[in-house]
C-alpha cells in the first residue's frame, strides 16, 4: 500500500513536471474571454500544449515584480504599448524575432503585413484598442452625445460621467472635448499652459464623475445606471452592447487608439512555447479568432482581407473596428512616447488634483 | 561575623543561584528561538528591504560609471567641462551597448521629468558624436547644457539617496541642490498623509460608539441570546472582505437599495438621491462596517468578566445611572477600549482595498498611493511612502504607551 502511494506520488510529480503549459495573463473580463475563445482554446487545439489564463487589473505591474523577484509564473503578458517599450527598455521582457512570426494567409511576409509600429523589440501587437466614450440610450430619448465636447456639457446631457481614473487618456481627452483637434492634442499637451487647460476642463466636471479603474467597470456603472456616460476600452461596451443586448451606443468622436501586445517576461518557465504562442495568436489565423469574439481591430493588414463576422453568426466586426475609417475622423493614436516620458510627473499632478476634492 | 552563605557542596549561594537562573533562562529563549527566526524572517526581513529599498536606486550609478566618478571628483556646482562631456558620451555608448539607457533614464526621470527621452535618444545617437562633445550634447538637444540636467544626474549618481523620501514630503531639488517645496498643485503625501489618520481616527471614534454598546449587551445578556447575537457579529467577520465591500456597493449607489427605498417612501425626491458612495462618505461607512468586529470582540472579551457587584454596590451606595457608568464601569473597560481601538486604528490607516473600490476621488487614503507607484514599478517610491506610514503609526503607538501603557492592553 504504501509502495503503491509512494510510486504513484512519484510518477504523477514527474507527469506534472514533463508537462509543458503555457500561462497568459492579460486583463480579465470579455476581454479576457475572447483571447482565450480565440487564442488559447485554439492553440490548445492545433498544438496539444496546454494553455491557461491569468487575470489581472494591468499586467505591467505583476510582470516586473515576478521579474524583480526571480519567481516568474507567467509565460505570455499582454501590454500596452507604453509599457511594452518601457518593461523592455528596463530589460523586464525577452526580445522577440521577428523571423518566428509567419506571413499571412495572403503570403505577405509578416514585417509587411503587421501595420507600421506593431512589431517591437520585445512584443508583437495582437489588435488596436481604443479609448472612447459611449452613453445609455435610454437616458437619452430625443438624441445622445455625438462629439467629445458633448461629454463636458453638462447641461445639454446632465449626469454623472464615467472616466479612467489616471493622467493617460483622460488629458488628451480632455484637450480634445475644449476643441483642440488631434493632431495638436501632444503639441498642447507638452506645454504647462495645455496641461493646466486640460485640468480646467476636467475641473468643470470633476463634481460629477465616477473613476473607473478596471476594464470591466466602466460597462458595469453604465448599466447600474450609476453614470450616463463613460470613457471606456470599445471592445468592453461592444461586448455589453452585442453580446448582452444593453442600450448603449458608442461615440467614435475624440477616440484614442494604440496597440495591445503580447510579451514575453525574462524568465518564463516555457519560453519555447511562449513563442509558438505568439507565433499562432498574431498569425492571420489567430488574429482573426480573436476580432470575432471583441471589436479590437486586428494588427495585420491580411486579417481584414475577408469580412470579420462577430460569433453569434450575424453581427459584421467591421463598423466596430477603431480602425474603420468613419470611425477614424477624429482619432489620436496614443503617443508612448510621451507617456514613458512623462507619466510620472502627469500622474502625481493628476492625483493632486483628484485628492484635492 | 558575616558568613557567606553556601550550598551543599560548597559553593556560594549567590552563584549558585545566579547559574541555575541563567540555564533556566537558556531554556526558555530556546523554546522562544523558532518563533524568533520566523519572526525575523517573515517580518524584519522584508521590512528591512523595503526600507533599504526607500533610499536605494542603482538605475544610474550602476550604469554611468564615468559620471560617477567625474562627480565624485568635482563638487556640487561645478559647471560640467569637456571632460564631463566626454565622460557622458562614454557612459551613453556603454549604455547603448548594454540596453540600460532606459533604466538610467528613468532614474533621473524621477528627478526632472522628460529625461528619460533625452537620455534614450542620446544613447542611440553617442556612437556618432566627435569632440568637442560640450558642442556635439547643445546641438542634440540644448537641455544638455542647463544645469537641471546636470543636478539630476548628480543626485542619481549615488546609490544611496534621500530622493524618494524628499517627494515624499513634498518636496523637491533645485538646480542648485537645496530643497525647495513643490508647487501648490502637486503638493500630495503630506495633506493625504494627515488625512488618513485624521480619517482612521474618525473611523476609530464611530467604531467605539457603535461596539461599545454592541459589546454590553453581548457581554450582559443571558447565554443563549448572547450567543446568537455573536453569530450575527462573526458571520459578516468571516465572510470575504470583497463580498462585502461590493455588497455595500449595490446598497450604496445611485440607484442601490437604499436610495430607491428613500425615494418610495417619499424621503428624497428623485433627482436629490444621495451620494453614499464613490465619495469619502462611502469610505467612512463601509470601513466602518468592515473594522466593527475588531472592536466589538476585544470589548466584549474584557467586559464579560467584569463582576456585575461593583455595579450594583456603586447603585446602594446612591451612584446615578450615570455616575456608575463613568466612575465604575467605564474604567474597568478601558483595557479593552484601549486594544479595540488600536486594532481598529492600525488597520484603517492601513487601509487599501475598500478606499479603492467605493472611495471614489476624496476617499483615497495613504495606501492607495502606495499601491499607484507600485503599479507604475516605482518601488523605491512605494517604499519611501511606506516607511512614512511606518514611522506615524510606530509615534502614535509609542504615544499610546506612554499615555495609556501597552501593559494596560487586553484582548481578553
Amino acid at each position: 500500500m504504501k509502495k503503491t502511494l509512494i510510486l504513484s506520488t512519484a510518477l504523477a510529480g514527474f507527469a506534472a513536471a514533463a508537462q509543458a503549459e503555457v500561462t497568459v495573463m492579460s486583463w480579465g473580463g470579455s476581454y479576457g474571454a475572447a483571447q482565450t475563445e480565440g487564442h488559447l482554446k485554439p492553440f490548445t487545439a492545433a498544438t496539444g500544449i496546454p494553455t491557461r489564463m491569468v487575470d489581472s487589473e494591468n499586467p505591467a505591474t505583476p510582470i516586473k515584480a515576478m521579474v524583480e523577484a526571480n519567481n516568474v509564473t507567467v509565460d505570455v503578458a499582454s501590454l500596452e504599448y507604453a509599457d511594452a517599450i518601457r518593461l523592455c527598455d528596463e530589460g523586464v521582457l525577452v526580445p522577440i524575432d521577428i523571423a518566428i512570426l509567419p506571413p499571412g494567409a495572403d503570403g505577405t511576409p509578416a514585417v509587411d503585413d503587421f501595420l507600421p509600429g506593431a512589431i517591437t523589440d520585445c512584443g508583437v501587437s495582437t489588435d488596436i484598442w481604443s479609448t472612447v466614450f459611449a452613453y445609455d440610450t435610454t437616458k437619452f430619448p430625443d438624441g445622445g452625445p455625438t462629439t467629445a465636447a458633448d461629454f463636458f456639457d453638462l447641461e445639454k446631457f446632465p449626469g454623472k460621467r464615467g472616466l479612467r481614473r489616471g493622467a493617460k487618456a483622460v488629458l488628451e481627452f480632455a484637450l480634445m472635448g475644449d476643441g483642440v483637434p488631434a493632431s495638436e492634442v501632444y503639441d498642447v499637451l507638452g506645454t504647462p499652459e495645455g496641461i493646466d487647460r486640460a485640468f480646467a476642463k476636467l475641473d468643470t466636471i470633476k463634481s460629477e464623475v465616477v473613476w473607473w479603474e478596471a476594464g470591466a467597470q466602466a460597462p458595469q456603472i453604465l448599466a447600474d445606471g450609476e453614470v450616463v456616460m463613460t470613457t471606456a476600452y470599445n471592445g468592453r461596451i461592444f461586448s455589453a452592447q452585442i453580446a448582452e443586448g444593453k442600450p448603449f451606443q458608442i461615440v467614435w468622436d475624440g477616440q484614442i487608439y494604440e496597440n495591445e501586445m503580447y510579451v514575453i517576461p525574462k524568465g518564463a518557465p516555457n519560453l519555447e512555447e511562449a513563442k509558438q504562442f505568439i507565433a499562432y495568436a498574431t498569425s492571420t489565423e489567430g488574429l482573426r479568432q480573436q476580432a470575432q469574439w471583441i471589436s479590437y481591430g486586428p494588427a495585420r493588414k491580411s486579417a481584414l482581407i475577408e469580412p470579420l463576422i462577430f460569433n453569434d453568426g450575424k453581427t459584421e466586426m467591421a463598423p466596430h473596428l477603431p480602425t474603420y475609417p468613419d470611425n477614424m475622423k477624429n482619432a489620436l493614436e496614443s503617443d508612448w512616447e510621451f507617456w514613458v516620458d512623462r507619466d510620472a510627473e502627469l500622474n502625481e499632478r493628476f492625483n493632486a488634483w483628484l485628492a484635492a476634492g | 561575623m558575616a558568613q557567606l552563605l553556601t550550598t551543599a557542596d560548597g559553593r556560594p549561594l549567590a552563584e549558585a543561584l545566579a547559574q541555575a537562573q541563567a540555564k533556566s533562562r537558556r531554556r526558555a529563549f530556546l523554546l522562544v528561538v523558532p518563533l524568533l527566526l520566523f519572526v525575523l524572517v517573515s517580518f524584519v526581513l522584508p521590512i528591512g528591504q523595503m526600507l533599504h529599498r526607500s533610499v536605494y536606486h542603482d538605475g544610474f550609478s550602476a550604469n554611468a560609471p564615468a559620471l560617477v566618478a567625474w562627480f565624485a571628483a568635482n563638487p556640487a556646482g561645478t559647471e560640467p567641462d569637456e571632460a564631463a562631456f566626454a565622460a557622458l558620451t562614454e557612459d551613453l555608448r556603454g549604455m547603448q551597448a548594454n540596453r540600460t539607457a532606459g533604466e538610467a533614464g528613468t532614474r533621473v526621470n524621477y528627478i526632472l521629468s522628460e529625461s528619460r527621452s533625452m537620455f534614450t535618444r542620446a544613447a542611440r545617437e553617442a556612437g556618432d558624436l566627435v569632440p568637442p562633445y560640450r558642442d556635439a550634447f547643445e546641438a542634440l538637444d540644448p537641455r544638455w547644457v542647463q544645469p537641471a540636467v546636470w543636478q539630476a544626474m548628480r543626485s542619481s549618481s549615488s546609490a544611496y539617496t534621500t530622493d524618494f523620501y524628499v517627494v515624499s514630503a513634498d518636496f523637491q531639488r533645485a538646480d542648485d541642490g537645496s530643497l525647495v517645496r513643490v508647487p501648490e498643485n502637486r503638493q500630495i503625501y503630506i495633506y493625504l498623509f494627515v488625512k488618513t489618520f485624521l480619517l482612521s481616527g474618525l473611523i476609530t471614534l464611530i467604531c467605539l460608539l457603535i461596539g461599545f454598546p454592541v459589546a454590553h449587551l453581548l457581554a450582559t445578556l443571558p447565554m443563549a441570546k448572547a450567543n446568537l447575537l455573536m453569530i450575527l457579529v462573526l458571520l459578516p467577520f468571516w465572510t470575504s472582505l470583497l463580498v462585502r465591500t461590493t455588497s455595500w456597493m449595490a446598497l450604496l449607489q445611485g440607484e442601490g437599495v437604499i436610495n430607491d427605498l428613500l425615494v418610495w417612501i417619499g424621503a428624497v425626491a428623485e433627482d436629490g438621491r444621495l451620494r453614499m458612495i464613490n465619495n469619502q462618505t462611502g469610505t467612512i461607512i463601509v470601513m466602518t462596517h468592515i473594522l466593527l468586529p475588531f472592536m466589538i470582540l476585544p470589548l466584549y472579551s474584557v467586559m464579560r468578566v467584569i463582576p456585575p457587584s461593583y455595579a450594583r454596590a456603586a447603585r446602594s451606595l446612591g451612584a446615578t445611572s450615570w455616575t456608575t457608568f463613568r466612575r465604575i464601569y467605564l474604567p474597568q473597560t478601558l483595557p479593552g477600549i484601549g486594544a479595540g481601538s488600536l486594532l481598529v486604528f492600525i488597520l484603517a490607516v492601513g487601509y487599501y482595498i475598500t478606499p479603492a473600490l467605493v472611495g471614489g476621488a476624496d476617499g483615497q487614503l495613504f495606501s492607495n498611493m502606495i499601491a499607484f507607484h507600485m503599479d507604475n514599478s516605482n518601488w523605491s517610491m512605494a517604499a519611501a511612502l511606506s516607511a512614512m506610514l511606518l514611522v506615524g503609526v510606530l509615534i502614535l503607538y509609542w504615544l499610546y504607551d506612554r499615555l495609556v501603557g501597552i501593559d494596560r492592553l487586553k484582548l481578553g
